[in-house]
């Protein structure tokens, strides 16, 4: 047991799934690795396994109080997930999504930079599929889709791999600890999990791919990429300055885009971008307390997102549409996601009381205790964003506001059972956040519920909400209608193919051209030596007696004069 | 388009309560702020509607601007498919 790397049991049993489901719906929940069951060791105890390979020390599995906290929410989230998912009858998602989790599992435990590599790339492989599942519902748009997403992916596992290479040349060393902007190898590292934590501008394979899956695909896309991503800046780019601002934009800048999205898991992606960017904050600044608060808050961000991402996906299973244009009133056939998904609203909005509350807190005030004055204010007012898009744009446009007429049976029994485990978790995190700061990497003291805190919150919670309350009633609050934003997947969706146009027209011209001059020559050519050598040419033709008999002659009478000379 | 007879959250006269309630409810917390004790970061964090001011005041800009960027970025809905 010792040997086997934590999410093996995930990957490979998920190809033995749809054997073992042969004719039914998936009825298994995804088996949690019994391994991790066991109390969390202390950081000094951290248990390691390793191997030598090519002279380098590869260690596949490190397990320590950082690695712990995403490998109990992550085995968490796919037990989650496989429960929600208990009626898809699907084979491919029934395998891509334990390989998927496994996958980030077992990265989120490897020790060295290889290892690390394998696991990425698994996870980028296996999880296209979940994307590619989504045909059924949204048919080309999921396949092209997914290949963006594929190539993006696989481009920042090999990023990795270069950088890895090029870091054990400079240090002679694979392990994946803490690694620091110190040289154009872990330079191109950096790159490589900006990419897959969607830093600004490398952002947009998340919203463009995530709302192209099934509702279940979703909930499992939700949860693992971006958090092991997140997890490995934590690991290797604790402190790193640029980080606070990296973060910060990433906090402002999705909820405009969020506003006004039509999409509702679109609009969801652009809010884990957003809390992605609370998270990226507390690794820059990358005390004890921040990166404290980064892990606390993905684990609570893997179950109020997850929770969002159900809700809206049980909402596109009974309606067939996830549109805000086309949704309302929902309140009245689906009560009880319509509860689940507020839930949901109010942790990631951090209400005091639910998760978001005891976990964000840890980051801002860690930024504050580093009296970072304009990144205070920007993550202040990235919070009064969320209230806007998670907090009340999802669940109102989708239960409330103005009444579809849409009458529909509530969401299934497997998915409401996930939903309400998901949400009392998020209740549970809210009102005791205790264990859950237990099991943080690092051991401090920190009390989420002073009164300033929660005095706080709320005001920048309800004044928010009394601005929706007033723009909506006045009219001021931008209507939701079918349209398509542009972001930057415009770069490489519409102006590089744009800009290529013309080169790909050269480079055709070019070719063209010299495949005519080419085949000019040979035309000529092949015309001269069918007359030089054809049946009348003057060399493949037949000749007379006579004529032969006179070359014949001068041939030998060149040998003579050559041969006589000597 | 409703259908029927308007739901709970539906009729004009409870949603105007509850949205007064929601203005009552800020106007409780603005005065909380002046008894409560912060442990400020910052100097301005300690006037009693810091946090509902800057919350109100962010929210409004979001929108503002967002339905500026919406001038600048909407396209069709097939945009990427025509």
């Amino acid at each position: 047991m010792h040997s086997l790397p934590p999410g093996a049991i995930l990957m490979l049993g998920a190809p033995l799934l749809p054997f073992l489901l042969e004719g039914a719906a998936a009825r298994l929940p995804a088996p949690a690795d019994p391994e991790l069951r066991a109390p969390a060791p202390s950081a000094s105890a951290a248990r390691d396994s390793s191997l030598e390979l090519f002279g380098q020390t590869l260690v596949p599995i490190r397990i320590d109080r950082l690695a712990l906290v995403w490998g109990h929410v992550f085995h968490i989230a796919a037990m989650l997930g496989a429960l929600y998912a208990l009626r898809v009858d699907d084979r491919v998602q029934q395998t891509a999504a334990p390989i998927y989790a496994g996958s980030a599992i077992a990265a989120a435990f490897a020790g060295d930079l290889l290892t690390l590599f394998v696991y990425w790339e698994l996870t980028a492989v296996s999880s296209v599929f979940l994307v590619w599942a989504g045909r059924s519902l949204f048919g080309e748009r999921s396949l092209r889709a997914g290949m963006r997403y594929l190539i993006i992916q696989v481009t920042s596992g090999v990023l990795l791999l270069a950088g890895a290479v090029m870091h054990v040349a400079d240090s002679g060393s694979l392990a994946f600890d803490h690694l620091g902007l110190v040289s154009p190898g872990t330079t191109l590292i950096f790159l490589a999990f900006g990419m897959k934590a969607c830093f600004p501008l490398l952002h947009n394979w998340l919203q463009d791919a995530y709302p192209e899956s099934t509702p279940s695909g979703t909930v499992f896309l939700s949860a693992f990429s971006t958090k092991l991503a997140i997890y490995a800046l934590a690991r290797g780019f604790a402190g790193t300055e640029c980080l606070i601002w990296i973060g910060a934009i990433m906090t402002a800048f999705p909820i405009f885009f969020a506003v006004i999205e039509n999409d509702l898991r679109r609009v969801l992606a652009y809010s884990l971008n957003n809390q992605l960017g609370f998270m990226v904050v507390g690794i820059g600044v990358g005390t004890e307390l921040a990166l404290n608060g980064t892990a606390a808050h993905a684990f609570a961000h893997i179950l109020y997102k997850g929770l969002l991402f159900m809700s809206m996906g049980a909402v596109l299973m009974r309606t067939g549409t996830i549109k805000a244009s086309e949704l309302g009133g929902l309140h009245k056939s689906m009560p009880w996601t319509t509860v689940f998904c507020i839930v949901g609203a109010l942790s990631i909005s951090a209400m005091p009381l639910f998760s978001g509350f005891t976990t964000k807190s840890m980051i801002i005030t860690a930024v504050g205790d580093h009296h970072l004055l304009w990144v205070f204010l920007v993550l202040v007012f990235a919070s009064a964003g969320v209230v806007d898009h998670s907090g009340i744009k999802v669940p109102f446009f989708t239960f409330f506001a103005h009444d579809s007429g849409r009458r529909v049976k509530e969401a299934p029994l497997e998915m409401l059972i996930a939903m309400g485990i998901t949400a009392a978790l998020c209740v549970a995190i809210g009102i005791f956040p205790a264990p859950l700061y237990r099991i943080l990497p690092y051991d401090i003291e920190y009390h989420a519920y002073t009164g300033g805190h929660v005095v706080g919150q709320l005001q920048l919670l309800f004044f928010a909400a009394m601005a929706f309350a007033i723009l909506f009633r006045s009219g001021l609050y931008p209507p939701e209608v079918r349209s398509r934003n542009l972001d930057s997947d415009w770069l490489y969706r519409k102006l590089a193919p744009a800009m290529l146009r013309p080169v790909v027209a050269g480079c055709g011209a070019i070719d063209g051209a010299w495949r005519s001059a080419r085949a000019a020559v040979a035309t000529r050519g092949g015309a001269l030596i069918a007359r030089v050598c054809g049946p009348r040419g003057f060399l493949g033709g037949a000749w007379t007696t006579g004529g032969a008999v006179v070359w014949i002659s001068v041939v030998l009478l060149g040998f003579l004069l050559a041969y006589y000379r000597h | 388009m409703n259908h029927g007879e308007p739901g709970f959250f539906e009729d004009p006269a409870r949603i105007r309560k509850i949205v007064i309630a929601l203005y009552v409810l800020c106007g409780l917390l603005a005065a909380a702020g002046l008894l409560v004790h912060w442990h400020a970061h910052f100097d301005f964090e300690a006037w009693p509607a810091f946090y509902g001011i800057y919350g109100f005041l962010g929210y409004s800009f979001i929108v503002f601007s967002a339905k500026g960027l919406r001038k600048l970025i909407k396209r069709p809905e097939d945009y990427y498919d025509a």
